[in-house]
């Protein structure tokens, strides 16, 4: 197999490709990424459009108690929330979202 | 000689997806094959009808984890044809570098997973390594490496400025670079490749047509069908000429993708070159009536949409046909005749996506 040889060469001089992952750091996620949302509850003016385009159901907006309730573990991530939200309250950076131990669903208040 | 029945699948190293092949052998030769499908069934199509049409958008992506953006491509087109709407064209040229970026995805998988049944590691490892250079430029142009969810009624959800432009340009000039030296080659000349492949699995032009083959399993024996032809989105603008192979072999249909991982290429930096200035999306008003076929190219072949609205927010029936589906009479087809020990390579070959065929 002499025509393998410069390659087995090259393989054995050089770096693996591969990232040694608990010594090197994993990559940034791009600029672009559709990571963790976000709710600015200062923003928020409870009109329920998030609730509304959720394709997954993972948004409830009550008006009485002005709460939103927020379930990471149906979110998508799809940003149809972010895109819908007039006022700017959604928001969406990109930090992946962390593993959990047990779910549950995250409370926002709106303050009046 | 006495005949035996052996069960593959739907738990077997090469399937990445459940189906069960009943295969009756004389010896060590097929004589027979019972396909047995119905074990990822998700009840989609109902799910569909339950939910708002806009909501299915994300519901389509998550038919296939593969041809993601196609198969909500297809719905989208399905919708806007019912509704009556001009997609902008800047919107149908990035529809088609992400259709082409799901191929070149969907394309290296495959390869690589074909080598992983051969027992051809290294080869594996290469293949998976070029499709993580895809997943990259996925998640910067569209913020998600699998299911790009960037596809929607009246467009497209995202839009790509000059410096990303020139940074995915360059990232292709990278994956066309790594996949000349390393896996075209390899794939069209090894003398292990052409062993496992070559006259293995055959299926006649003849076959093809009577059996109804899509996709890479028709163009490799010498059927030129392929949906974009009929040239949605923007494939009318950039020209299109199918991939087409004679040898009705495993190999014919190897050739066929790496030649149209090439294509796949060539046609994504041709779409970001030709993409026209203006908007991505338009508003769109109104409820789908009527009924509508939407058919697109899948990596697998043509994925064809039944679409039928009512007026209200809610479709009255929408019916998927997969290319899977279509390809599991030539799979029948091709299998008598051959070795137990090619049997894998075989039903590979075909590239078979179950949770797609049974949605």
């Amino acid at each position: 197999m002499p025509w393998m040889l410069p390659t087995i060469l090259r393989n054995l001089l050089s770096r693996p490709v591969t990232r040694r992952y608990p010594f090197d750091d994993v990559r940034e996620p791009f600029a672009g990424y559709k990571g963790r949302i976000d709710f600015d509850a200062d923003r928020c003016d409870l009109c329920g459009d998030c609730a509304r385009v959720c394709p997954s159901l993972a948004i409830e907006v009550t008006l009485e108690s002005r709460q939103i309730t927020y379930d990471p573990f149906k979110c998508i991530y799809c940003a149809t929330c972010v895109e819908i939200c007039l006022p700017r309250a959604i928001g969406q950076d990109r930090r992946y979202t962390r593993p959990a131990l047990s779910k549950g669903v995250e409370t926002i208040e709106v303050p009046v | 000689m006495a005949r035996t029945v052996i069960p593959f699948g739907p738990q077997h190293p090469v399937l990445p997806e459940p189906i069960h092949l009943k295969l009756e052998l004389e010896d060590e030769k097929v004589i027979g094959v019972m396909p047995v499908i119905g074990y990822v069934h998700r009840g989609i199509e109902k799910a569909a009808e339950l939910n708002t049409f806009r909501q299915n958008i994300n519901l389509m992506d998550r038919i296939c984890g593969i041809c993601s953006f196609i198969h909500s491509l297809t719905y989208c087109q399905g919708i806007e044809s019912l509704i009556g709407v001009e997609v902008p064209a800047r919107a149908r040229f990035l529809r088609v570098f992400w259709s082409e970026l799901s191929r070149a995805h969907s394309h290296l998988l495959w390869l690589g997973l074909l080598a992983d049944a051969m027992g051809f590691e290294s080869l594996f490892m290469q293949c998976w390594r070029a499709r993580e250079m895809v997943l990259d430029i996925s998640e910067m142009t569209a913020g998600h490496r699998i299911i790009q969810a960037s596809c929607t009624i009246g467009g497209v959800r995202r839009d790509m400025d000059e410096e990303m432009v020139r940074e995915v340009e360059k990232r292709l000039i990278a994956l066309r670079q790594l996949v000349d030296s390393s896996i075209h080659g390899v794939f069209l000349h090894d003398p292990t490749i052409r062993q496992r492949t070559a006259g293995k699995g055959v299926l006649s032009k003849d076959q093809a047509e009577v059996l109804g083959a899509v996709g890479h399993v028709a163009r490799a024996s010498g059927v030129a069908v392929d949906m974009r032809q009929t040239g949605y989105a923007a494939y009318g603008e950039l020209g299109f000429e199918p991939v087409v192979e004679t040898g009705c072999d495993s190999h014919a249909r190897v050739v066929v993708r790496t030649r149209e991982l090439y294509q796949s290429i060539d046609l994504m930096r041709r779409s970001l070159t030709a993409m026209p200035d203006g908007r991505i999306l338009i508003r769109v008003d109104g409820y789908p009536v009527g009924e509508t076929v939407s058919r697109c190219e899948q990596p697998r072949g043509e994925v064809i949409y039944y679409l039928k609205g009512n007026g209200t927010n809610h479709l009255e029936r929408l019916k998927i046909r997969t290319p899977t589906f279509a390809n599991i009479p030539p799979l029948l087809a091709m299998m008598p005749g051959c070795e137990l020990a090619d049997a894998p390579v075989i039903a590979l070959s075909i590239d078979p996506c179950i949770s797609c065929t049974e949605r």
